[in-house]
């Protein structure tokens, strides 16, 4: 299987934010279970939009959806902050409260497994 | 009926023109906010009643019942965190900093996770800041480090600074510069004169670089620093040293990446030094609409702005050992009311993990992922929608935040403040 070695960068995107007071929703689902890529990356992979991506770093893995967004540039796998960020993010805070919510390194490969429910994620399934 | 002049109670920036139709107690149109705002002040899916969880399932029950049973935890608790406070009042937030005290909790808020490091920095090396206004009437520089305000404060630029006129600034977009540092060409980027791309990790040694050559020592800055070429660096400096009036914003992409602290006391020294040469401030992008009025509330009575441990019997402040992650992740508290705030959503999965473990009480408007996993929850009015209240723009000034409909349930202070008496019947005060 094809893989790419990425830093991840979580953070506000503005369909995040209108369905942030409204997580159960499938709103949210579609906005934020999302890996953004360069193209350049997703040819890498040998994906298109849509296609489902495991992300994995030594905190955790994640299923999300893949989408091109070339404002990235290639080695950039931008995910909305939230649940499935929050998977794989560095949960240590270096002694200041904030973890590391930017720039963790992690592996990206094309998977068939579906997308990890949310309340997976939050572990009480 | 038409309200005019509604404070927006989304984000930071705390908008106080939107116009508000409202018809049988119902927001039924909203004009002037951003879609986050509109989408916020139209309302969603909402809490119906009070809920106790019994057998893994919540079920409905009355204020009475779940404010005695949050209180019975909250009394029996060694070790009480109580989190959250970004989007509610400053009122609601000095009843929960009351409470804090009386039974001996941490209580911190969502500054926590997101602008700490620049609490950290400030704390070292001050902010020179300035109001939202003065930047509106005067900044001709204006620069976005590390904050994507197109989507995380959509009116942002429109209403305060690169799309607006002022009294000083009559040619508006035209007689501004816009420079955005980042590590991807973000939304705003694309409405910037110029876009500067830091490899990430790296704007630590960009802020370095951009601060020696300030001081008259470019000769030793190499010719890339951080991916920016160095006659780039050079040119931003000249540009800073001859406008009138600029102004550095910093967000999450200095405070989260590596460097955090350190980013972002580089960031206001670089600010600190500039003034030398001309006007200049710096400014954080705080997020919720009142995250800065809990930092007010908490410093000015109890000394710190985050992360306050009460169990000495008054307050202790050490972040990395006080704040919510590290205490989550250390598995320390023993039980957590949340308060206004979704940290099953936005932690580390690690931290999450323990919050499940507890018992834990929400006080919130709307169902949540911290909803499924709260053995108390206690539904509250909106703050700035249905209760009224002080809220802080992420500048500091206080402004007033609105009534409009009427509210079906308590509001966040009502709340806490029978919590608060009812611990205090329990434990015989």
């Amino acid at each position: 299987m094809k893989k790419i070695d990425v830093k991840l960068i979580s953070g506000r995107s503005i369909e995040q934010g209108i369905h942030i007071e409204n997580k159960m929703s499938s709103g949210y689902f579609d906005v934020a279970a999302v890996c953004e890529l360069n193209e350049k990356d997703m040819s890498k992979l040998g994906i298109r939009d849509d296609a489902n991506v495991m992300i994995k770093s030594k905190f955790g893995q994640v299923v999300v959806r893949a989408r091109t967004n070339n404002r990235n540039p290639p080695g950039i796998a931008f995910v909305p902050m939230g649940p499935w960020a929050n998977a794989i993010i560095d949960p240590s805070t270096g002694g200041c409260g904030t973890p590391q919510f930017k720039g963790v390194e992690v592996e990206v490969t094309l998977t068939f497994d579906s997308i990890s429910p949310i309340k997976e994620l939050v572990g009480f399934i | 009926m038409i309200i005019t002049d509604v404070l927006c109670p989304f984000c930071g920036d705390l908008c106080d023109d939107i116009i508000v139709e409202v018809e049988g107690n119902k927001i039924i149109e909203v004009k002037e906010a951003c879609e986050t705002g509109v989408s916020k002040m139209m309302g969603h899916e909402r809490i119906a009643a009070p809920m106790i969880r019994e057998n893994g399932k919540l079920r409905e029950t009355t204020y009475e019942e779940a404010i005695t049973k949050a209180a019975e935890i909250l009394t029996n608790s060694l070790r009480p965190l109580m989190y959250g406070w970004g989007s509610t009042t400053c009122e609601a937030d000095k009843k929960g900093i009351e409470l804090a005290e009386e039974i001996g909790a941490i209580i911190d808020n969502t500054t926590s996770v997101c602008h700490a490091p620049s609490v950290l920095a400030i704390q070292n090396v001050g902010l020179p800041s300035c109001t939202l206004g003065q930047i509106k009437n005067r900044a001709d520089l204006i620069i976005y480090w590390g904050s994507n305000q197109a989507e995380a404060h959509p009116r942002h630029m429109s209403k305060y600074t690169s799309f607006t006129k002022g009294f000083f600034t009559k040619e508006g977009r035209k007689g501004k510069h816009v420079i955005v540092f980042d590590v991807r060409k973000t939304t705003t980027a694309e409405v910037a004169d110029d876009f500067v791309q830091i490899i990430p990790g790296d704007d630590y040694r960009v802020l370095s670089a951009l601060r020696v050559i300030l001081a008259g020592a470019g000769d030793v800055v190499p010719s890339s620093v951080g991916g920016v070429p160095k006659e780039k660096l050079i040119e931003i400096v000249d540009r800073m040293k001859s406008s009138r009036f600029g102004v550095l914003f910093f967000g999450m992409g200095l405070t989260q990446s590596r460097g955090k602290p350190y980013n972002v006391a580089n960031a206001i020294s670089l600010v600190r030094e500039l003034n030398a040469h001309t006007k200049f401030a710096v400014m954080p992008m705080r997020g919720h609409f009142n995250v800065t009025g809990f930092n007010q509330v908490c410093a000015w009575s109890t000394g710190f702005a985050f992360a306050v441990d009460f169990a000495r019997g008054k307050p202790w402040y050490n972040p990395g050992e006080t704040s919510t992650v590290d205490v989550l992740n250390r598995g320390e508290c023993d039980s957590a009311l949340i308060v206004a705030s979704d940290p099953a959503a936005h932690f580390p999965r690690k931290s999450v993990e323990h919050l499940a473990k507890i018992p834990l009480i929400q006080i919130d408007p709307c169902p949540n992922l911290t909803t499924e996993l709260a053995d108390i929850v206690l539904p509250a009015a909106i703050a700035g929608i249905e209760v009224e209240g002080t809220a802080y723009r992420m500048d500091g000034v206080p402004l007033r935040l609105r009534k409009l409909i009427e509210p079906v349930h308590l509001s966040d202070e009502e709340i806490l403040s029978r919590i608060l008496s009812k611990v205090r019947e329990i434990r015989g005060d």
